[in-house]
């Protein structure tokens, strides 16, 4: 299946995850994932509860590194030459490449301004018009500029859902990106919270490649690019989107897809 | 069915006799809790009453604004001087240096326990840190005196033999677990979501720690600095035995200079008589040192509401 992507699709791979295994523990939660995330296209990770989705996409940012008795096997190979998952590579290197996020908004106790410029400030930039400029564009960017401007050292607590969820979205873009991470972004969202987000996600497809976990069917249909879908720790098949929700190969991902399991 | 109406009827009579004793066992615990929590109330109460009306004796003959800003502390002398300052600035000179010592140290143990530490550090230390709040303030008292005095004099070669400093650093560090157990806990009930989107930017686990962590628990780690300045306030022993006993007029942590509590128990065990003025010194000096201790726990409580955990 990834060859016939390669194939039918000349795009350039931005990430690519190769015999990827992952355990909690003794807990084997991923088993043998080949994934290739095309560069500024969105990628959907659909499937029914606890198959691993989650544990999936916090693999692109090493976060399971917080957090110990986790371990990864295989590689996930970022612009064809760095491994994210090797050991000797700094777990904070990935996360300066790789923005993520949650599935729910979860701001600092920091002003409007400050949850954005947060990123900026972690990297050591000094420059208060530098800042200025990019807690400005990323907001832009993020949809969100025209609601707060006028309230920029408000404490970022007192938006509404999913204003702050793109809040969360402004500070991964803040310093960046080449990828962004997100998961079930809009699960904690109204109906309107979320049209806005996802139009927001994509517009960002021009600038940074998306990779999104979503428990909603539509959603991954309406949104994205390339789909996978995922079953007990595997991936089962993965296409463009179109392929996955009209034509799949796999029985598997034809009953989830008609809503017969999970 | 003729046969089990009479069982019937002695079951719903034995059911009923249940429910009522049941009733009865929650009407007793109920008010046992309810005593409980009275006589806390009540205690509090009749200290309170105490402490006023033994005053109301003293501002008979001396009048408050002389009291409140009169200089010298000499209550049992000829002729007795009632100006409160020198054991207010004692209280508030040792608890400065209290507090210097052991807000750095407690919250720095809080965050290395909270954001560093192994479970297995956790695990040693915790009880290391139980010990040392345990340790009865007359062994802290006598550590400053015969140990950490005699070590700053060294440093210091002018230093007497009773001081604030040495007093006030060692209840430093008695006080260092209690700050530090609640920071900790403080700590620790920030969502782990929080830092996961901290981490997720690229931060370190010391940026993690001082800029998200340490500002979404502010709440809590505040009242454990409030808690900490209430228990410098009212600490007895350790001042009584290291800071010296002599009223001084004086924020120079290197003076001997008596506090509110060393006074009340210098004065105390001696054997004043019922009614005198030096008798309701006590409890005027007592009833300051309440409201001071009153006015810090108001202080913490609208700290603690205007940084309520919002995550
Ligand atoms: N921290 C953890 N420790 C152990 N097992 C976990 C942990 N997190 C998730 N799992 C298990 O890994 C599997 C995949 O979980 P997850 O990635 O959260 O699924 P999804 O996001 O698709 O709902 C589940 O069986 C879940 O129980
Ligand atoms: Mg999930």
């Amino acid at each position: 299946m990834l060859e016939t992507i390669l194939q039918t699709t000349p795009l350039h791979p931005k990430v690519e995850a190769a015999n990827l295994n992952f355990y909690y523990g003794n807990t084997h939660a991923l088993k043998n994932i080949n994934l290739i995330l095309p560069d500024k296209q969105i990628t959907a990770l659909i499937g029914p509860s606890g198959c691993g989705k989650t544990t999936l996409l916090r693999c692109f940012n090493r976060m399971h590194d917080l957090y110990s008795g986790n371990r990864y096997e295989g590689e996930i190979i970022l612009d064809g030459s760095v491994n994210i998952l090797s050991r000797r590579l700094d777990p904070i290197e990935v996360r300066m490449r790789v923005g993520m996020v949650f599935q729910r908004p979860n701001p600092f106790p920091k002003s409007i301004f400050e949850n954005v410029a947060y990123g900026l400030r972690v990297r050591g930039e000094k420059n208060r018009t530098t800042i200025a400029d990019k807690v400005e564009k990323a907001l832009r960017d993020a949809a969100l500029w025209d609601e707060v401007k006028d309230r920029l050292q408000d404490m970022a607590f007192n938006l509404s859902g999913g204003q702050q969820q793109r809040l969360c979205i402004a500070r991964a873009l803040a310093t960046d990106p080449e990828l962004i991470l997100f998961d079930e972004p809009t699960s904690a969202l109204d109906p309107i919270a979320t049209a806005n987000v996802e139009d927001l996600m994509t517009q960002l497809k021009q600038q940074v490649t998306i990779l999104i976990v979503t428990h909603s069917m539509q959603q991954a249909a309406r949104l994205s690019d390339y789909t996978a879908f995922m079953y007990l720790g595997e991936l089962v098949e993965h296409d463009r989107t179109e392929v996955i929700f009209n034509d799949p190969l796999n029985k598997q991902t034809r009953d989830y897809i008609s809503g017969r399991f999970g | 069915m003729a046969r089990s109406l009479p069982s019937l009827a002695a079951s719903v009579q034995q059911s009923q006799r249940r429910r009522s004793v049941r009733q009865i066992q929650e009407k007793v615990i109920e008010s046992i809790l309810f005593l409980a929590a009275f006589s806390c109330v009540a205690v509090t109460i009749a200290i309170m009453v105490i402490l006023g009306v033994e005053s109301f004796g003293l501002f008979q003959q001396v009048s408050i604004g002389e009291f409140l800003t009169g200089i010298e502390w000499a209550p049992l002398f000829e002729p007795p001087k009632y100006g409160v300052l020198p054991l207010i600035t004692g209280t508030l000179t040792t608890t400065l240096v209290a507090l210097s010592v052991a807000i750095p140290l407690g919250t720095t143990i809080a965050l290395f326990l909270s954001e560093f530490a192994s479970a297995t550090v956790r695990e040693w230390t915790k009880p290391i840190l139980e010990l040392l709040a345990g340790i009865p303030t007359v062994v802290y008292g006598y550590f400053a005196l015969l140990f950490i005095t005699p070590l700053l004099q060294a440093l210091l070669p002018d230093l007497g033999g009773f001081n604030m400093l040495s007093a006030g650093m060692v209840m430093g560090i008695m006080i260092t677990p209690l700050i530090s157990s609640i920071s900790e806990d403080a700590l620790r009930s920030v969502p782990a979501e929080l830092r996961e989107g901290s981490y997720a930017t690229g931060a370190t686990r010391l940026q993690t720690a001082y800029k998200v962590v340490f500002p979404a628990a502010l709440s809590g780690v505040s009242s454990s600095y409030i808690l900490g300045i209430s228990r410098a306030v009212g600490e007895t022993m350790i001042v009584a035995i290291a800071a010296g006993l002599q009223p001084t007029l004086t924020f120079n942590p290197l003076d001997s200079a008596a506090t509110m509590t060393a006074y009340i128990v210098q004065v105390s065990l001696g054997d004043l008589p019922h009614g005198t003025t030096g008798y309701q010194t006590i409890f005027a000096v007592g009833l300051t040192l309440v409201l001071i201790t009153l006015v810090f726990n108001i202080i913490g409580h609208f700290l603690s509401k205007r940084y309520r955990e919002r995550y």
